[in-house]
C-alpha cells in the first residue's frame, strides 16, 4: 500500500487548531500515512497534537474566499476544527483525511507500523491462551476437557483452536453439534463458578429451521453439562416472538421436548443497527445546544442509550442469580453469539467473580470473552457516532460493554481493582489504536495476517508498571461477594466521562479523582512509615 | 395524648417499597410524637421511628384478603405502607395518625416538648451560635456606604421584615417608609449580600405597587440610593425573577414591576422562575414518577421531563448565575424581586452568594446564609412546610429546590464544598421535622412571639456539634475549581435527578459502598498518624538536628518497613 499517492499536500504552515478545552493555536499541519500532526510554532511550551488519522470518524469542509475550514469529528467524540490557508492545500488535506481514515486493509493500519522505542515485539502475544486458561484450573480437571478439535478453524472458524468442553463428549460429537448451530458456534464453557461448580456455556442459536430438526449430539453435549444436577438454564438474548421468527431462516431455539431438562428464559435485548443509532442520538443529544431542559430529557429518553444499559446490566443480574443463587449451569446465546452473549457472560462473571474485578482479571475476562471468543471488532467498531458512511456491521456492544462496568463502579467504588480511567482508554483503543488487540473479526484472520507477530499486545502494555498504576483503583478492596448492581432508572446514570468527555464539567470529576488518589498515596505513605 | 384512639397494633406488616415481597412483621406504636414500628422476627429489634410532624399524609386504602392497607407519606419523602390486619384497628390508627400529624397550633409542635439533656445555660448559648452582624461585619459592614437602619424595629414598618437590616448611607428613614409604602407587604429594598472588593451588592425587597402607571418618588429615590452606594457602577439590575406574564398580570391588581424610565440607570430584567403552585405540583408529579414500582428508563424518563422539576431548578439555578457574574465580573449591583420577596427572592439570593462568596460553601457559611436569607428575611416556612394546619395551596417545596441548586452545584464542584450531602439532606429534614425552633413560624415577629429562642433548641449548634459527619473530605478551600466565582454549567445535562433526597429511603438504589466513608476513615487515619509523627518532632525539639535525629529514631524503630517505603 502506498500512502503517498493519497498524500497531495503533506505540509501546510499557517494553520490554525481549535480543540476543546483549549484555546486555539497557530502552527504547521502535517499529514502522514497513518497520523495527523500539528506543532505549535511557539517555541517556548510547544504543544504538538499526535491525532491517528483512524480516530477521525466524519470531516465537513467549508470554504470561504482562499481559505477553509475541516471540522473533524473523532471517535472518541472529540471535535477539532483546522482553519487552513490556500483553498487547494485545504481541500488536499481534506482529501487525504477522508481517504486514509477509513482505508480498509487491515496490514497497511498502524499496528504494524507502530515500533516504540521502549517496546519489543513480544514473545507472547495476549495475556493467556485458552491452553493455560485450562491448565490454571484444576477445578475444571475431572469434569472438563480442553478440546483442539477447532485447531485448524475447521470446525467454528471463529472460535479459537482449543476449547473447553465437557469430558463425556468425544470430538466427533462436538463437530457434529458444531453443524447444528450457526457459525459452528457449538457451546463451549465460559465460566466456572467455584462455589458450587456451575458454569456458564456459551454457543450460537441452533439450527431448527422451519421443519424442526434435532441433533442428538447436540442434546447430548448439553446434557453433558448438567450432568448431575436436575436442570439448567438457557437464556436467549431474543424475545419469544425473534427466537421463533429466526426458524424460518434456518435457526431456533432448543425447544422443551428435545432439551426437556433445560428451561429457557427470553430477554430482548437491543443488537446491530438499533444499537448503534442508540449511540447516535445520544452523542447528537449531548451535543445539542438549545440549553432546553425539555428537550435534552426527550432526547436523552428517545435515543434508549440507558434502557440498553439498564436491560444488559438486568440480563446479567439474571444469569448470576441462576448461577449464584438458584444453583444451575446456564447457557447463553442469541443468534450469532458473537455480541450480546458476550455483553451478558462478561458482566456476570465480574458480578459474581472477584478475580475478575482485579486490573489483570478483568484484561484476561475481555480476553477470553471478546478477543478470543471473537467479537467482530473490525466491523463493528469501524464507525462510530459521527459518521455519514451508510451503516453496515457497525454496533457499538462493546460500548455498551463498558458502560455497564462503568455503572457497576459507580455503584461499587471499591470493588473493582481499575478505574473509569481505563475504561475510556479501552473506549478510545476499540476505535483507533495503536495496537493490535482489536484488530480482524477472529482469531483465524488474525493468525491469517500475522497479527500476534508483527503487532503490539494492548492488554500486556496496560499492565505495565506505570500504567498500571495509572489504571488502578486506588480504593480498591477486594470483596468475595457478588457484587449485584441495582438496576432501577433511578440508580443508573449518563456516563458524562465518556459521553460529555470534552467539556469542562468532566474536568472537575477528574480534578477530585485525582485527590482521592492524592489522599489515598498520603495515607499509604504514613501508614508505611 | 387524647388524640391517640389505639397505642398498639400487633401483627402489622410493613412491605418494601420497591418489592412487595418483602415484608417485615412487627408491632405498631403510636406515642404522643413517634410513630414506632417494632419487627418482632429473628430476634433482631428492628425499629422504625417516624416523627409525627413528619407525616405528610395518611391514606388508607381499600381493604385486601391480607388485610388493610395504610399508606403513610412522610416530608422526607419516607413512604410507609402498612398492612394492618383488623380493619378496625386500621380505622383508628389512621384516624389518630391524621390527627397527630396536623397540629392546630404552635404549641402542639414537637420542638416544644423536645427536651434533650441539656442544661438552660447551654440552651441558651446554642441560640448565640450563629450571629448575622457578624457575616455583616466580615462582609465589612457597616460602613461608609451601607448604614444598620434602626427603621424596622418593632416591625413597625414591615412585620415579616426583620428588625435589622442594611440599608444605603443615603437612604433617610422617609424614603425607606416611603419606599415601603409602594412595595407589597412594606418590604422595601434592602441589603442581602455585599461585595467588599469591588461595592457591588445584592438588595431584595418585594414588587412595586406600580400597577399601570403609579409612580413612587421615595421609592425611586431608594433605588437611586443603592446604585450610588456602588461608586464603580453607573448603573443597576432590576431582577425580576418571576415569568414576565406574571409579573403583568399583577398589574392589573396594582402592583407589578419597575418601569425603566421612571427610575434613572436601571436595566431591568425577567428570569421567568415559576410561582409556588406550579413548583408545588411539579415536585408531585416528580415524587409519583419515585414511587413507580416497577419503571422502565423510559417511564422514568418521560415522567421527570413532564414533571418540570429540573427545568425549574435550572431556571433557579441560572437566575442565580446571572446575578452572580453582575456582581463578580461587571461590578453591578442587584435588586432581586419576585411578588412578596420571600421564595424566588430569597432562592436566587441565596443561590448567587453560593456562587460568589467561597464562605457559603463551609459548614458555617451556609448555615448562615439560610439562616439570613430565608429565616431572618422571613421565607413562610410554616405555611412552605405545612407544620400547622392550614391553606394547601400555601404549601411549596420552595426550601427544597435551594437544597437542591446547591446539590447540583456539588455534584459539579467535588472540592469545593466543606459540607456534603447527608448535611443537606439532615437540614431539609429538619425544616419539616419541627424537632428544632429555628423554622417555626413564618417570620422573625412570629417567632419572638412564640418565645422560640426561650423554649427551643436550635438546630445548628447541633448540627455544628456533630459536623464530623458532614464533612466532605474532598473539600479542598485552596484548590483551583474552589476559588472565587464557581463557573457552574446549566447545560441540562449538567443536572441530575437527587436520588439521595427524593428515593432516600430506599437504600436498594443507593451505591452499595461509599467512598466518602473509606475517605473519611483514611483522613481521619491520616491525621492521627501525623499527630503522633509531630509530637515526636516536638518531644525532641524542633531543630535542624533533631530533626535528623528523629528520621534516624523513625528509622531504628521500624527498620526495614521505612527503607522499603523510601
Amino acid at each position: 500500500m502506498e500512502f503517498a499517492e493519497h498524500i497531495k499536500t503533506a505540509n501546510v504552515e499557517d494553520v490554525v487548531l481549535r480543540q476543546p478545552l483549549q484555546p486555539p493555536s497557530r502552527g504547521t499541519l502535517c499529514i502522514t500515512g497513518h497520523h495527523l500532526l500539528f506543532s505549535d510554532r511557539e517555541e517556548s511550551d510547544s504543544r504538538q497534537v499526535l491525532l491517528l488519522l483512524r480516530n477521525i470518524d466524519a470531516i465537513e469542509k467549508r470554504m470561504s474566499g482562499s481559505s477553509g475550514t475541516i471540522t473533524m469529528k473523532c471517535k472518541d467524540l472529540r471535535v477539532l476544527q483546522l482553519d487552513i490557508p490556500g483553498m487547494e492545500q485545504c481541500l488536499n488535506i481534506a482529501h487525504s483525511i477522508e481517504t486514509l481514515s477509513c482505508l480498509d486493509c487491515v496490514s497497511a493500519m498502524y499496528p504494524f507500523f507502530y515500533r516504540p522505542v521502549d517496546l519489543s515485539l513480544p514473545e507472547q502475544w495476549g495475556l493467556s491462551s485458552p491452553e493455560m486458561h485450562y491448565s490454571q484450573m484444576k477445578e475444571l480437571y475431572e469434569k472438563w476437557r480442553l478440546s483442539t478439535v477447532n485447531r485448524d478453524y475447521s470446525v467454528c472458524p471463529s472460535y479459537p483452536p482449543a476449547v473447553i468442553v465437557p469430558k463425556s463428549i468425544d470430538d466427533d460429537t462436538l463437530k457434529k453439534a458444531a453443524k447444528f448451530r450457526q457459525g459452528g458456534r457449538f457451546p463451549v464453557l465460559c465460566y466456572y463458578h467455584k462455589k458450587n461448580g456451575m458454569v456458564i456455556m456459551r454457543s450460537s442459536q441452533p439450527l431448527l429451521g422451519a421443519n424442526r430438526k434435532r441433533c442428538k449430539e447436540d442434546e447430548l453435549l448439553l446434557q453433558a453439562v448438567i450432568e448431575g444436577s436436575d436442570k439448567g438454564y438457557i437464556i436467549d438474548t431474543r424475545s419469544m416472538q425473534q427466537a421463533q421468527q429466526a426458524r424460518m431462516t434456518g435457526g431456533g431455539f432448543e425447544s422443551k421436548s428435545f432439551y426437556d431438562r433445560w428451561k429457557r428464559f427470553h430477554r430482548q435485548m437491543e443488537r446491530g443497527k438499533a444499537l448503534q443509532e442508540s449511540l447516535i442520538k445520544l452523542v447528537e443529544a449531548c451535543g445539542d445546544e438549545s440549553n432546553n431542559m425539555d428537550r435534552w430529557l426527550s432526547k436523552l429518553e428517545n435515543s434508549k442509550w440507558l434502557s440498553h444499559v439498564q436491560n444488559a446490566l438486568s440480563t446479567a443480574g439474571l444469569l448470576v442469580e441462576c448461577v449464584e443463587r438458584d444453583g444451575h449451569s446456564v447457557l447463553v446465546h442469541g443468534s450469532e453469539g458473537t455480541d450480546c452473549s458476550l455483553l451478558i457472560s462478561t458482566l456476570a462473571q465480574l458480578i459474581m467473580d472477584p478475580c475478575c474485578r482485579t486490573m489483570e482479571g478483568f484484561l484476561g475476562l475481555l480476553e477470553r470473552e471478546w478477543i478470543q471468543a471473537r467479537h467482530p471488532f473490525q466491523q463493528r467498531c469501524a464507525h462510530s457516532a459521527y459518521s455519514h458512511a451508510r451503516l453496515q456491521q457497525e454496533s457499538p456492544v462493546f460500548l455498551l460493554l463498558l458502560d455497564c462496568v462503568w455503572q457497576l463502579w459507580r455503584q461499587f467504588p471499591l470493588a473493582l481493582g481499575f478505574s473509569e480511567a481505563l475504561l475510556l482508554r479501552l473506549a478510545t483503543e476499540v476505535y483507533a489504536s495503536d495496537y493490535g488487540t482489536f484488530l480482524c473479526n477472529s482469531d483465524q484472520e488474525r493468525c491469517a495476517l500475522e497479527v500476534k507477530e508483527r503487532t503490539h499486545c494492548l492488554f500486556r502494555a496496560l499492565l505495565r508498571p506505570t500504567e498500571r498504576d495509572y489504571y488502578s483503583n486506588p480504593l480498591y478492596e477486594r470483596t468475595e461477594l457478588a457484587i449485584w448492581p441495582s438496576v432501577h432508572p433511578q440508580s443508573l446514570q449518563l456516563w458524562k466521562g465518556y459521553f460529555l468527555r470534552w467539556t469542562q464539567q468532566v474536568r472537575h470529576l477528574e480534578e477530585a479523582q485525582e485527590e482521592i488518589r492524592n489522599m489515598v498515596i498520603e495515607w499509604g505513605k504514613l501508614a508505611r512509615s | 395524648m387524647e388524640h391517640i384512639r389505639l397505642p398498639k397494633v400487633e401483627n402489622v406488616k410493613l412491605l418494601d417499597r420497591i418489592s412487595h415481597r418483602r415484608r417485615r412483621v412487627g408491632t405498631l406504636y403510636l406515642t404522643a410524637t413517634h410513630t414506632i414500628f417494632v419487627e418482632s422476627e429473628a430476634g433482631v429489634r428492628n425499629e422504625t421511628w417516624v416523627l409525627h410532624s413528619l407525616v405528610c399524609s395518611v391514606d388508607k386504602l381499600a381493604a385486601t384478603p391480607s388485610g388493610c392497607p395504610l399508606l403513610i407519606h412522610c416530608k422526607n419523602f419516607q413512604v410507609l405502607h402498612f398492612i394492618i390486619s383488623k380493619e378496625q384497628e386500621c380505622h383508628d390508627i389512621h384516624l389518630s395518625l391524621q390527627r397527630l400529624s396536623q397540629p392546630e397550633s404552635y404549641d402542639e409542635l414537637y420542638c416544644f416538648s423536645y427536651k434533650p439533656n441539656v442544661d438552660e445555660k447551654e440552651r441558651r448559648q446554642e441560640w448565640d451560635f450563629l450571629d448575622l452582624k457578624a457575616d455583616y461585619s466580615r462582609m465589612g459592614l457597616p460602613s461608609s456606604l451601607w448604614k444598620l437602619s434602626p427603621v424596622n424595629q418593632h416591625y413597625k414598618v414591615s412585620d415579616t421584615y426583620p428588625a435589622d437590616l442594611f440599608v444605603p448611607e443615603s437612604a433617610t428613614p422617609p424614603v425607606i417608609v416611603g419606599s415601603s409604602k409602594f412595595r407589597s407587604r412594606g418590604r422595601f429594598p434592602a441589603l442581602s449580600y455585599y461585595c467588599k472588593d469591588n461595592h457591588a451588592a445584592i438588595c431584595r425587597s418585594s414588587q412595586p405597587l406600580s400597577g399601570f402607571s403609579a409612580r413612587c418618588l421615595e421609592d425611586e429615590q431608594m433605588l437611586e440610593a443603592i446604585l450610588r452606594s456602588n461608586p464603580c457602577s453607573d448603573f443597576m439590575y432590576v431582577v425580576d425573577t418571576r415569568p414576565k406574564l406574571n409579573a403583568i398580570a399583577n398589574r392589573a391588581a396594582g402592583k407589578g414591576y419597575e418601569n425603566e424610565d421612571n427610575y434613572s440607570n436601571i436595566k431591568f430584567q425577567f428570569v421567568g422562575i415559576e410561582n409556588i403552585h406550579v413548583m408545588r405540583n411539579s415536585q408531585q408529579k416528580m415524587l409519583e414518577v419515585c414511587e413507580l414500582r416497577s419503571p422502565s428508563m423510559s417511564d422514568f424518563l418521560e415522567g421527570l421531563e413532564s414533571s418540570g422539576w429540573l427545568k425549574h431548578i435550572k431556571a433557579v439555578l441560572d437566575a442565580g448565575i446571572f446575578i452572580a457574574k453582575a456582581v463578580a465580573e461587571e461590578g453591578v449591583s442587584v435588586l432581586i424581586h419576585c411578588s412578596d420577596g420571600w421564595d424566588r427572592t430569597s432562592q436566587v439570593c441565596s443561590v448567587a452568594c453560593v456562587l460568589l462568596d467561597p464562605y457559603y460553601r463551609t459548614l458555617r457559611g451556609f448555615m448562615v446564609l439560610i439562616e439570613k436569607d430565608w429565616v431572618s428575611f422571613g421565607h413562610k416556612f410554616s405555611h412552605r412546610c405545612k407544620h400547622v394546619v392550614g391553606d394547601p395551596k400555601e404549601v411549596s417545596p420552595i426550601i427544597d429546590q435551594l437544597l437542591e441548586c446547591v446539590w447540583q452545584l456539588m455534584e459539579q464542584f467535588p472540592c469545593a464544598f466543606e459540607f456534603n450531602e447527608r448535611f443537606l439532606i439532615t437540614i431539609h429534614n429538619h425544616f419539616y421535622s419541627c424537632q428544632f425552633g429555628n423554622f417555626i413560624g413564618n417570620n422573625q415577629r412570629e417567632r419572638i412571639e412564640l418565645r422560640v429562642h426561650e423554649r427551643t433548641h436550635s438546630l445548628w449548634s447541633y448540627l455544628w456539634a456533630n459536623r464530623t459527619d458532614y464533612t466532605n473530605p474532598l473539600y479542598r478551600p485552596n484548590h483551583s475549581q474552589t476559588q472565587g466565582l464557581l463557573r457552574a454549567s446549566t447545560s441540562p445535562y449538567s443536572f441530575k435527578f437527587w436520588k439521595g433526597l427524593y428515593n432516600r429511603f430506599d437504600h436498594g438504589m443507593h451505591p452499595r459502598q461509599s467512598v466518602e466513608d473509606y475517605l473519611r476513615a483514611i483522613q481521619e487515619e491520616t491525621q492521627q498518624l501525623e499527630e503522633q509523627l509531630s509530637s515526636h518532632t516536638q518531644a525532641i525539639g524542633v531543630t535542624e538536628i533533631a530533626e535528623n535525629l528523629m528520621l534516624a529514631i523513625i528509622k531504628q524503630c521500624f527498620g526495614a518497613c521505612y527503607v522499603a517505603a523510601e
